[in-house]
C-alpha cells in the first residue's frame, strides 16, 4: 500500500485487491476472472429476479413462481431457453456485424466490472484512472448497439439504433459532467480512493460525516437520469420502444444473441448502480461517519477482518439493489417520453445544471 | 395496392447484389431519402391486423395511408343466410369489445320493423348491462393506449376492474365477450338473483379505483408531454370524415344518440355526455376516461329503475320481419353504429349494412398523421380508438 499525500487529506491510492494476496501469477489471475464473471453472470440476474417481482407486485400480479423456490430461477429458465433457440440471420443482413454486434454491446459491459469495488479489497483492479475507464468503457456499448441496429436490414432496427446513438450522445456529456464533480471534490480518480475520500469529507465547520450526495444531490439526479436514458430503461426506452419500434435494434435477433444483449442491458444497471453507489452513497459505508465492525483502517473503511469483507460487500449490494429498484420503479410508474423530448431535457436541462454543479461544487472545493 | 407494392423503397444493409433505389427528397443543405414504413399487418402497436404505411423523413411522417381489409370477414353477407335471431350471435363479434351494444342494434332494428312492444324490464336491463359493456370496452382502451406510450402498469389496473365486471355480466348473460343475451322482443333470461346488488356495489367499487386511472395516467407529466397538443382534430373536420364516439365527443360537440336521438330508456334519465376542447390525443383519451364516470352515473340511475316482470315478450316460431328497411343508430362504446336493416320478409335479412364506428374513426388517420413524428403517430394511432374487427368487419 502506497499512501500518497495530496494537500490536507491522504489517500490510499491504488490500494491491493485481496486477491493479490494470494502467491503466484496464475492464482490471483484465475481469482479474478472467476470474481468479474460472477459479478457479471449473476448479480445482474439477481437485479432482473428483483425486477420481475416488484414489477409484478406493483401490477396487481405475483411475478415469477415456477421455476425454483418463489421463482428465484425464471432467469435462469429464460436463459436455457435462449440457447436452445434457432439462431437466426436475416437474408439481407450483413452477416458479420450482424452476427459481432451483441458481442460488442456485451464485453464493455463486461469489463467494467473489473474496477467496481465492492469491499475493502473486494475488486479486481483498482485503477488510478478507475472512473475514467469506466465511463469510457460503458460507452462503447452504444457501438454494438449501433451495428446490431444496421446490420439488421430492418428499418425498425435502423431506427432504433439511430435512437440508441443520439441518445448516448446527448446522454454522455451530464453524465461525465456529474462525475467529474465528484472527482473534483473527492480529488482522485480511483474509485475506491473517491469511497474513502467520502468517510473523510465533513460538512464544513462541522465534524459531521456525510456522503458526496448531500452536497452533490442535484449531480446525483443528473447522473441517475442520465444512466438510465444511457441504459436505455424506461421511460427513456426509444431505442426499444416496442409500441412504435417492434423491438427497436433487436427486433431481429434471437436466441442468445439476443440474450445478450437483454444481459448487456442488465449488467448496465448493475454498473451504473455500482458506480453511484460509489460516486455519491458512500461505497461499502454502512451509514456515514461509522466504522464498519471489524475494520480499522481509515476511518473503518480498510484492514478489515473477514466479517467485515463480508458485511462490507453485503452493504453494496443492498445499496445496489436499491437503485436497481428504484428504476424498475420509474418504469412501472411512467410513460415513454418521445425522442426530441428526451434530446431537449438533456441539452437544455441537464446539460447547464451539470455545469452548474460543477462550477459551484468547484468554487466550494477551492474555498473550503 | 399495386402502387405501394412497386414503389422503391430504401433497405438499409441489403444483400449482395441487390439494387437499391433512393429517391432524394428535401431542401436545403440536407436533402435526404425518403423512407416508407410499413406499420403492420403485425405490429405491436396495431393491435390486430392494420396496416398503416407511412412515408418518412427521418422521424417525420410525410403521409400516412391506411390499409384496411386484412381482417374481413364478410359478416354483412354472412347476416343474410342467418335468421333474425341468429345474427346476434354474428354481429357482437365485429366489434369484439362491445358485443352486447352490437346485439343491441340489430335487436332494435327488427323490433322497430316488427312494431314489437319490448317489456320495460328487458329495455332497463339492456341499458345497465350496455353501459357496464361500454366501461369494459373504455378500460380495454385505457390499458392499451397506455401501453402504446410506453406505460405497462394501467393495463394491469384495467384488468383488475375488466375482469370484475366481465365476472358480474357472466352470471347474468353466460359469455365474458361475446354475450349473446339480446334477442328480438327483448332478453334471453331474466338476471340471476342478487344481480343489481352486486352491480351497485361494482359501481362503488369501480368508481372508488377511477382515481387511480386520472392520477396515474391523465395527470403524469410524461403522458401529458406526449398527448396535449399531438394530433389536434377540429370539429368541422371530425363532422365532414364522420368520426363519432369519444373521439368526436373530445373536439367539443356533444353528439350522442342516447341524448340527442334516444333508444331504450335514456330520454328517461339523465346521460351526461363529456366533451373536449381541442380534440387532440389528450382530450380524446380524457373524453373516454370522463365517459366511464358518465356510465357509472348512468348505471346508478338504471339500478332505481328497473321494474319487475317480464324481460322477453312471446315471439313466433319463425321471426320474420315484413318487408321493407329501416335504420338504427345506437351510441357505441367507440362511436355511432348505424344498422340498414332490408328485408324480402323472408326468415333472413335481404341486407344488413354495418355502418361502425372504427371504420369511420381510421378515416381521420390520414389527416392527423400528417407531419407529425413517429412517436406522435403512434399516439394518435391509439387515440382515435378502433377495434380491426369493426373496421373490417
Amino acid at each position: 500500500m502506497t499512501a500518497i499525500s495530496s494537500g490536507a487529506t491522504t489517500y490510499i491510492a491504488q490500494s491491493v485487491s485481496l486477491f493479490d494476496g494470494f502467491d503466484g501469477f496464475v492464482l490471483p489471475l484465475v481469482l479474478k476472472i472467476a470474481f468479474v464473471l460472477q459479478l457479471f453472470f449473476v448479480v445482474p440476474l439477481v437485479g432482473g429476479y428483483l425486477e420481475h417481482k416488484a414489477m409484478g407486485r406493483m401490477q396487481h400480479r405475483r411475478g415469477p413462481v415456477e421455476a425454483g423456490p418463489f421463482g428465484v430461477l425464471q432467469l435462469v429458465a429464460d436463459g436455457i431457453k435462449f440457447i436452445q433457440k434457432e439462431d437466426v440471420i436475416p437474408r439481407a443482413a450483413d452477416r458479420w456485424v450482424f452476427a459481432a454486434a451483441p458481442g460488442v454491446a456485451m464485453v464493455p459491459a463486461l469489463l467494467v466490472f473489473l474496477v467496481i469495488p465492492l469491499g475493502p479489497g473486494v475488486f479486481a483492479l483498482d485503477l488510478e484512472l478507475g472512473l475514467f475507464y469506466a465511463l469510457a468503457i460503458t460507452s462503447v456499448s452504444v457501438l454494438g448497439v449501433l451495428m446490431g441496429g444496421w446490420a439488421s436490414a430492418n428499418k425498425f432496427s435502423l431506427i432504433g439504433g439511430l435512437r440508441a446513438g443520439a441518445q448516448l450522445i446527448a446522454y454522455e456529456l451530464p453524465l461525465i459532467l456529474a462525475a467529474i464533480t465528484v472527482a473534483v471534490q473527492a480529488g482522485t480518480l480511483s474509485l475506491v480512493g473517491i469511497v474513502e475520500a467520502q468517510a473523510g469529507f465533513m460538512i464544513p465547520g462541522t465534524g459531521i460525516n456525510v456522503w458526496f450526495v448531500f452536497p452533490q444531490i442535484v449531480g446525483f439526479g443528473i447522473f441517475f437520469i442520465s444512466a438510465m436514458a444511457e441504459l436505455s430503461r424506461p421511460p427513456f426506452d426509444m431505442p426499444i420502444g416496442d409500441s412504435e419500434l417492434v423491438f427497436g435494434y433487436m427486433t431481429e435477433y434471437t436466441g442468445i444473441k439476443y440474450a445478450m444483449y437483454m444481459l448487456t442491458e442488465y449488467a448496465g444497471m448493475i454498473t451504473m448502480s455500482a458506480l453511484m453507489v460509489v460516486l455519491y452513497l458512500g461505497g461499502w459505508q454502512l451509514l456515514p461517519g461509522v466504522p464498519m465492525p471489524g475494520c480499522e483502517g481509515a476511518g473503518g473503511l480498510f484492514d478489515c477482518s473477514p466479517i467485515g469483507i463480508a458485511l462490507s460487500v453485503l452493504v453494496t449490494l443492498g445499496k445496489i439493489m436499491a437503485l436497481v429498484f428504484v428504476m424498475v420503479w420509474a418504469r412501472v410508474a411512467y410513460p415513454r417520453l418521445r425522442e426530441d423530448q428526451l434530446q431537449r431535457m438533456s441539452w437544455l436541462v441537464l446539460v447547464p445544471l451539470s455545469l452548474l454543479n460543477l462550477a459551484v461544487i468547484t468554487v466550494f472545493k477551492v474555498v473550503f | 395496392m399495386s402502387d405501394l407494392d412497386t414503389k422503391e423503397r430504401i433497405q438499409p444493409g441489403t444483400a449482395p447484389g441487390e439494387d437499391v433505389a433512393f429517391e432524394i427528397h428535401g431542401d436545403g443543405d440536407f436533402p435526404t431519402a425518403d423512407m416508407s414504413l410499413s406499420i403492420g399487418p403485425a405490429h405491436p402497436a396495431t393491435h390486430g391486423v392494420f396496416r398503416i404505411v407511412l412515408e418518412m423523413d427521418g422521424e417525420r411522417v410525410r403521409e400516412a395511408r391506411p390499409v384496411i381489409g386484412y381482417m374481413h370477414r364478410g359478416f354483412e353477407k354472412l347476416a343474410e343466410y342467418r335468421d333474425y335471431r341468429q345474427i346476434k350471435a354474428l354481429v357482437n363479434r365485429h366489434d369484439w369489445l362491445s358485443g352486447f351494444s352490437n346485439e343491441l342494434g340489430v335487436a332494435l332494428a327488427v323490433e322497430k320493423m316488427m312494431e314489437m312492444e319490448v317489456p320495460d324490464r328487458a329495455q332497463w336491463i339492456r341499458m345497465l348491462i350496455a353501459e357496464w359493456n361500454r366501461i369494459l370496452n373504455h378500460l380495454m382502451f385505457i390499458g392499451s393506449y397506455a401501453i402504446e406510450l410506453g406505460a405497462i402498469t394501467p393495463m394491469f389496473y384495467a384488468f383488475r376492474e375488466r375482469e370484475d365486471i366481465q365476472h358480474l355480466l357472466e352470471s347474468a348473460t353466460g359469455g365474458r365477450l361475446h354475450f349473446t343475451y339480446n334477442q328480438p322482443g327483448g332478453l334471453k333470461i331474466d338476471l340471476p338473483k342478487g344481480f343489481l346488488r352486486e352491480s351497485q356495489r361494482l359501481s362503488t367499487v369501480v368508481r372508488e379505483r377511477l382515481p387511480d386511472y386520472f392520477d396515474l395516467v391523465l395527470g403524469n407529466e410524461i403522458f401529458q408531454g406526449r398527448t396535449k397538443g399531438i394530433g389536434p382534430l377540429p370539429s368541422d373536420v371530425a363532422l365532414s370524415i364522420g368520426v363519432t364516439g369519444p373521439t368526436l365527443q373530445a373536439t367539443g360537440v356533444a353528439e350522442d344518440p342516447r341524448v340527442t336521438e334516444p333508444y331504450l330508456k335514456y330520454g328517461e334519465i339523465d346521460v351526461p355526455v363529456p366533451v373536449g376542447e381541442n380534440g387532440d390525443s389528450f382530450d380524446r383519451f380524457s373524453c373516454l376516461l370522463r365517459r366511464i364516470q358518465a356510465s357509472l352515473d348512468i348505471i346508478d340511475q338504471v339500478h332505481d329503475h328497473v321494474p319487475p316482470g317480464p324481460v322477453n315478450s312471446k315471439l313466433p316460431k319463425m321471426v320474420k320481419a315484413p318487408e321493407g328497411a329501416t335504420y338504427v343508430r345506437t351510441e357505441n362504446p367507440l362511436g355511432q353504429l348505424g344498422y340498414w336493416l332490408e328485408s324480402d320478409g323472408g326468415r333472413t335479412p335481404w341486407r344488413l349494412k354495418m355502418r361502425t364506428p372504427s371504420f369511420s374513426n381510421v378515416q381521420a388517420i390520414p389527416y392527423l398523421m400528417e407531419g407529425v413524428l413517429l412517436p406522435d403517430a403512434i399516439s394518435i394511432l391509439g387515440s382515435v380508438f378502433f377495434v380491426v374487427g369493426d373496421i373490417d368487419r
